[in-house]
């Protein structure tokens, strides 16, 4: 029985449709990562869940009870959630009164308040601000008091917009911590929106990719991550190659995909003629400079057209009748010699290559 | 030019002995305008948050009409509470006419609506992220409202004082409904108009300057919430 259920839902403001058609289910115990880019709508959705603001389609369950409409009712599934905003804001009150708040509305008994608040201060760290100001707080102090404000309700579902965005290294460290300790702890559902895929990867047992309002892919993270369905998944999730193509002809298993410039092998279900695109991440690509493909079916010749260092790791456009993007460490480009226009060789296997359905 | 040296220097003596009559009148004054401002806080923060927290047809126009009602002027306000309290009026019954209680009453219909509009505006003033995080965190629409004044509450604090501020400083309305009555009704505006006019200028003075130490409080006290907001 799935604690939250959402089926067909639609979000628009006047003409702007933000979300389109979204159908998920969250089982008890089950974390669920929500990723997409900037402006997708995984705030929007956030708010519909967390009962803030009504859906303009569709409806939601939570504990197979309709909220959709009955403010009583989404009172009622309200007070067993908690969302820790992506800019989450404190009331003028101390940090102990912010804590405490969620429980005084609940009802629950004052010597019981005392005990689930300290309790939560302590989790996140922050026992010894009890006192203080909360609008005095820095973010990142804000942001672990929104996360301790939404833990001591003990809520059955948590969720969590962006818990790390904006925040440094340490502090994420903590966060994702405490998250983590909660989801062992207790059996709570998780809902969590990233950036960050790897946060994502890592927490979750389920991955949901919503670009422009639409959940494009759901699924566990791995297969997200390897296999994604669309091209549109596939670059969010940081596959660079993404080359457009035909399946020219059919082996078995084995497909040669013609793309511009070029054709690659690659292991394909799809029949001859189709169109597809064929996904290779940059980490599976071997760059040489001398011809040594090694057991590699696809091995091209070509010249190095951009070289981009991000930190130890460089990113290296090679065109080979067509583009393709290789990372390599920055300590082997200097070990080799790269530079724009040296001439090099690229090789992977066909195994590499992930061929999706290319419409229209 | 010796006369007005005089009434000061006689005025500073009325206050710095306590002068018994001028700290009655002044006494009067304060709790007179006290009532009043608690009373019409008392109406104007749930009336206002009935207002705020709900959505309805002519919203912005009765906003607009309390805003209005801001510059009643005093003496309007003072007819009309005489026509209702005077002994053939239909509250004539009570004998109100004439008693601190008909002050208070006309100094409640003066304020009102001015409270009432600096409350609106001082909840409207209030982050909305602040209603959506009490929902979020479980509040019932009234503890949410409640919440919500609290974060106000400087703001509405300036609405209590500028209440507090017209009602201490009016004098038509009290003269008319209060009628001036010696020990009874007369406060620090009706006394200062009649002494002038009966050539009591040290009475006078000393009440003035009461008056604009309470007025400077005034302005101390709003400007530090206004910092304090901030
Ligand atoms: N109240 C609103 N009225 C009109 N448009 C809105 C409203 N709220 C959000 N939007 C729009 O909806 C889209 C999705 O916004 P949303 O905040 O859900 O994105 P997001 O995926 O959370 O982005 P980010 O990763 O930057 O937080 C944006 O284009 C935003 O401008
Ligand atoms: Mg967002």
């Amino acid at each position: 029985m799935a604690l939250l259920r959402i089926e067909n839902l639609g979000q628009a403001y006047k003409d702007a449709v933000i979300l389109t058609d979204i159908n998920l289910s969250l089982e008890r115990g089950e974390v669920f990562a929500l990723i997409g880019p900037t402006g997708s709508g995984k705030t929007t959705l956030m708010k519909l869940i967390d009962l803030l603001t009504k859906p303009s389609l569709g409806s939601i369950y939570f504990d197979e009870v309709d909220v959709t409409e009955a403010e009583s009712d989404r009172l009622a599934a309200r007070r067993r959630m908690s969302l820790v905003q992506q800019k989450p804001i404190v009331f003028n009150m101390n940090v102990y009164d912010n804590v405490a708040v969620g429980l005084r509305w609940r009802g629950v008994a004052k010597n019981s308040i005392r005990e689930k608040a300290e309790h939560a201060l302590d989790l996140v760290g922050m026992a010894d601000y009890a006192h203080r100001d909360a609008k005095t707080l820095s973010g990142g102090e804000t942001q672990r008091i929104a996360l301790a404000r939404a833990l001591v309700i003990q809520p059955d579902l948590l969720l969590l917009d962006e818990p790390t965005a904006n925040l440094d290294p340490n502090s994420v460290s903590k966060i994702e911590e405490v998250i983590e300790h909660v989801i062992k702890e207790h059996e709570i559902s998780v809902f969590m929106t990233t950036h960050d895929m790897v946060q994502g990867q890592r927490l979750s047992h389920k991955v949901g990719v919503l670009i422009d309002g639409q959940m494009l892919q759901m699924g566990k993270p791995d297969e997200i991550f390897n296999a994604p369905q669309s091209k549109e998944v596939a670059e969010f999730v940081g596959i660079d190659n993404i080359l457009a193509g035909t399946i020219e002809k059919k082996d078995g298993e084995l497909a040669d995909v013609k793309v511009a410039g070029g054709a690659i092998s690659a292991i394909s279900g799809f029949e001859k003629g189709e169109s597809v695109y064929a996904l290779i991440r940059p980490e599976d690509i071997t760059l040489s400079l001398a011809r040594d493909g090694g057991s590699a079916r696809n091995v091209f010749g070509g010249v190095i057209n951009k070289i981009i260092t991000l930190g130890s790791l460089v990113h290296i456009e090679v065109d080979c009748g067509f583009p393709l993007f290789v990372v390599l460490t920055a300590r082997s480009t200097i070990d080799m010699g790269l530079v724009v226009g040296t001439q090099v060789f690229i090789s992977f296997k066909a195994t590499a290559i992930k061929v999706i359905r290319r419409w229209s | 030019m010796s006369e007005i040296w005089d009434g000061l220097v006689q005025a500073f003596q009325l206050i710095f002995t306590f002068d018994s009559e001028v700290m009655s009148i002044a006494g009067r004054s304060l709790w007179i305008s006290a009532a009043s401002c608690v009373i019409a806080t008392a109406m104007c923060i749930p009336l206002g948050s009935v207002i705020h927290f709900n959505n309805f047809r002519g919203k912005s126009f009765l906003v607009s009409t309390i805003q209005t009602l801001w510059s009643m002027p005093t003496v309007a306000v003072g007819l009309l509470v005489f026509l209702f309290i005077s002994r053939s009026g239909p509250l004539g019954m009570f004998g109100l006419l004439f008693s601190p209680t008909a002050i208070i009453i006309g100094q409640v219909i003066l304020i009102s609506p001015l409270m009432l509009g600096m409350v609106i505006s001082a909840l409207k003033g209030v982050d909305k992220l602040v209603s959506e995080t009490a929902v979020s965190l479980g509040a019932s629409r009234v503890q949410k409202a409640i919440l919500v004044i609290k974060e106000a509450r400087y703001a509405i604090m300036s609405a209590l004082i500028m209440g507090f501020g017209r009602a201490i400083s009016e004098v038509g309305l009290s003269l008319m409904v209060g009628g001036n009555i010696y020990q009874y009704t007369r406060t620090i505006p009706t006394a200062i108009s009649l002494e002038t006019q009966k050539g009591n200028i040290e009475l006078s003075i000393a009440l003035g300057i009461i008056l604009i130490l309470i007025a400077l409080i005034i302005n101390i006290a709003l400007h530090m919430l206004q910092r304090k907001k901030a």
